[in-house]
């Protein structure tokens, strides 16, 4: 059973996991990320293509295939009136060997809110409740669903915390996520989806180097000059990569800084526009989306 | 950091857990722990004080008032089972159409009886009143009859309607208690994430059953002791037969409330479903009064429903005593009803 290599494949879209990595779904709201991770988790028929996961297929209620995965939906509504104990303990049942619960309410930081009512969590733990349950059975792979989607920054925080402690046993996860820290934190390679079909994938550095250039220079400029800026003039200053309209201003991706930005400034001076606004940054996974769609991935 | 320690013992067995879970949930809802066990109390009770049994009231009766008035009110001033005033002609006619005396005594010297020959009452007060009034004018007695009260326990209003609250509130509680909770967990993504977690199916839904048979234990005994005891209704037939019927009930109405709870995502939805299902049987299945004043090109129709057919079977057996034999067709009713619908709900139901 330590078929190590496809952990899960789909034809046609050309996704693999790898064992012991974690991979992710880097995309928008309404990309086609939870459709792909319902149809690994055999919660969902393809209607063409194949699905193997952990070298088996899905068929029938996939019982035994099931009690190696540990499966976190985008949201589950736990029954308000049950204790935290008690769903961990519910969950356990379903499989076949698998942590105590008291081990899982450890690992996921709830042993304190062990006999409060679902109803009393907060977001945060409500999501690492549903963590929990997904760890119950010791799994070989994980799916995460969107998991800090709503949180709080400390709560996504404890979150990444208990992944990467999963990650650092050997096992393998898949997520999928719309915010790009998490993909970059998290994942070992990340592919960027976007209207169902994958449009880039590699490791978060591989994507970032994709761009040709590490920094991203947005500025902006007084309105009566805007006019005399174009991207075809931007692109000839020294280090520029490549220039596009981003909003009200213009984003470019240069390779340094230091020589970009005292030509570009001196360029702007020589056509009489003065800057309103002027941000250097690393080069991030949304600069990566931003340069394939021309889009960002909070604005879906 | 440390490896934690993988057991392959820990866990219970599902079947049970999900049991328990349901078994939980409903304990920590006041809402359902009144619905379920004190309101069908309290109905009782206050109907059962409503439709006490009395000592018959005795019959309004109206004499005209004139020159004969007085002698007629002291000849039926003798009956014990009338009440007659003097009333004026015109207050006389007033009473009686507004029903607060059933017969008018006009003032001739040869009396006339006004009356609705309709109303049952009128025409027991005719007849008292003619003979009171006849023995008042000198007709002696042929005989005196001697007559034997016979007050039947068990035929009660508060002893017909006990098996139909018992019944009624097996529907109720057998298709709210599967229906809503099951779509709270469809709605909630909950039945998605069990089934993902490798959580049977067949688990998932028998432990609904399985809690909800629990239930009914404290359920229905918590209306019969109070009935038995505190209003007295008989249990004639075998207590082992009555709870057999009521676990068929439960069955029955746990698998209409699985099949009204198959599809719906919402509450909302599923509200109107088993509103659909149950209200023509809280007026067609005999809970409140008995099915034979519908006509008769509705009986058909009447008797197929299961709350009629658990109705029937549990008044038979506490009021009657009537044993299995005889109610082989009822419980049949109940049975294929509660077959057919589980069928169809696991094939058509929605797991997400």
């Amino acid at each position: 059973m330590k078929r190590y290599g496809d952990l899960v494949a789909v034809d046609g879209l050309d996704l693999e996991v790898h064992a012991g990595e974690c991979f992710g779904m880097l995309g928008p709201n309404g990309a086609g990320k939870t459709t792909t991770v319902e149809v690994f988790e055999g919660l969902r028929v393809p209607d063409a293509g194949e699905v193997e996961v952990l070298g088996d297929r899905w068929q029938g209620d996939g019982l035994r295939l099931r009690s190696r995965l540990g499966i976190q939906l985008q949201e589950t509504k736990f029954p308000e009136k049950l204790q935290v104990r008690e769903v961990v303990r519910l969950f356990r049942s379903f499989y076949p060997r698998g942590l105590d619960v008291e081990a899982i309410l450890d690992l996921v930081g709830l042993q304190e809110k062990a006999g409060a009512h679902v109803r009393g969590l907060s977001g945060g733990q409500k999501q690492r409740l549903s963590l929990g349950c997904a760890l119950v059975g010791d799994p070989d792979l994980l799916f995460l669903d969107e998991p800090t989607t709503g949180l709080d920054p400390q709560s996504r925080r404890q979150t990444w915390e208990i992944v990467e402690n999963f990650k650092a046993r050997g096992r393998s996860v898949l997520l999928t996520t719309h915010y790009m820290e998490e993909a970059a934190r998290l994942c070992d390679r990340v592919a960027v989806v976007d209207h169902g079909k994958v449009i880039a994938q590699g490791t978060p550095k591989e994507l970032i180097a994709s761009l040709g250039a590490e920094h991203v220079i947005e500025f902006a400029v007084n309105e009566s000059a805007a006019s005399a800026i174009d991207p075809a003039l931007l692109r000839t200053l020294p280090s520029v990569e490549e220039a596009a309209p981003n909003g009200t201003g213009w984003r470019l991706t240069v390779r340094e800084v230091h020589r970009a930005v005292p030509a570009l400034l001196a360029t702007l001076a020589e056509r009489g526009a003065e800057p309103t606004q002027l941000t250097t940054h690393h080069a991030t996974l949304e600069d990566v989306f931003m340069a394939l769609t021309g889009r960002m991935l909070r604005d879906g | 950091m440390a490896e934690p320690r993988v057991t392959a013992t820990g866990g219970g067995s599902p079947l049970l857990e999900l049991t328990r879970m349901r078994i939980l949930e409903l304990t920590r809802e006041p809402e359902a722990v009144f619905w379920v066990f004190v309101f069908p109390i309290l109905l009782a009770g206050i109907l059962g004080l409503a439709f006490r049994s009395r000592p018959p009231d005795p019959l309004p009766v109206a004499i005209v008032e004139g020159a004969n008035s007085e002698a007629r009110l002291a000849a039926l001033a003798a009956a014990p089972d009338l009440n007659a005033r003097v009333f004026s002609v015109s207050e006389a006619r007033l009473a009686l159409t507004r029903g607060r005396v059933v017969l008018v005594v006009s003032d001739d010297a040869v009396p006339s009886y006004a009356y609705d020959p309709a109303n049952a009452e009128s025409r027991a007060a005719r007849l008292a009143v003619d003979a009171a009034l006849q023995r008042g004018a000198g007709r002696e007695d042929v005989f005196t009859a001697v007559t034997a009260e016979v007050t039947e326990p068990g035929s009660r209003y508060v002893d017909f309607l006990v098996p139909g609250l018992l019944g009624m509130n097996l529907m109720g509680t057998g298709m709210w208690g599967i229906g809503f909770s099951l779509v709270v967990a469809r709605n909630g993504n909950l039945l998605k994430r069990l089934i993902a977690a490798p959580a049977r199916r067949s688990h998932v839904l028998g432990a609904q059953l399985t809690s909800r048979l629990i239930f009914l234990i404290p359920e229905a005994g918590a209306l019969l002791l109070f009935a038995y005891f505190a209003l007295g209704v008989p249990m004639r037939g075998s207590v082992f037969l009555l709870t057999g019927i009521s676990l068929l009930g439960a069955m029955a109405f746990s698998g209409l409330g699985l099949l009204a709870a198959a599809r719906p995502k919402t509450i909302e939805g599923v509200s109107g479903i088993m509103n659909l299902v149950m209200v023509p049987m809280w007026i067609f299945s005999g809970t409140f009064f008995a099915t034979e004043r519908f006509p008769a090109a509705m009986q058909p129709f009447v008797q197929a429903l299961p709350l009629t057919a658990l109705n029937d079977a549990l008044r038979a057996v506490m009021l009657e005593g009537v044993g299995l034999v005889p109610l082989l067709p009822e419980l049949a009713t109940l049975a294929v009803w509660g077959a057919v619908s589980f069928v169809i709900a696991l094939k058509i139901f929605r797991w997400q």
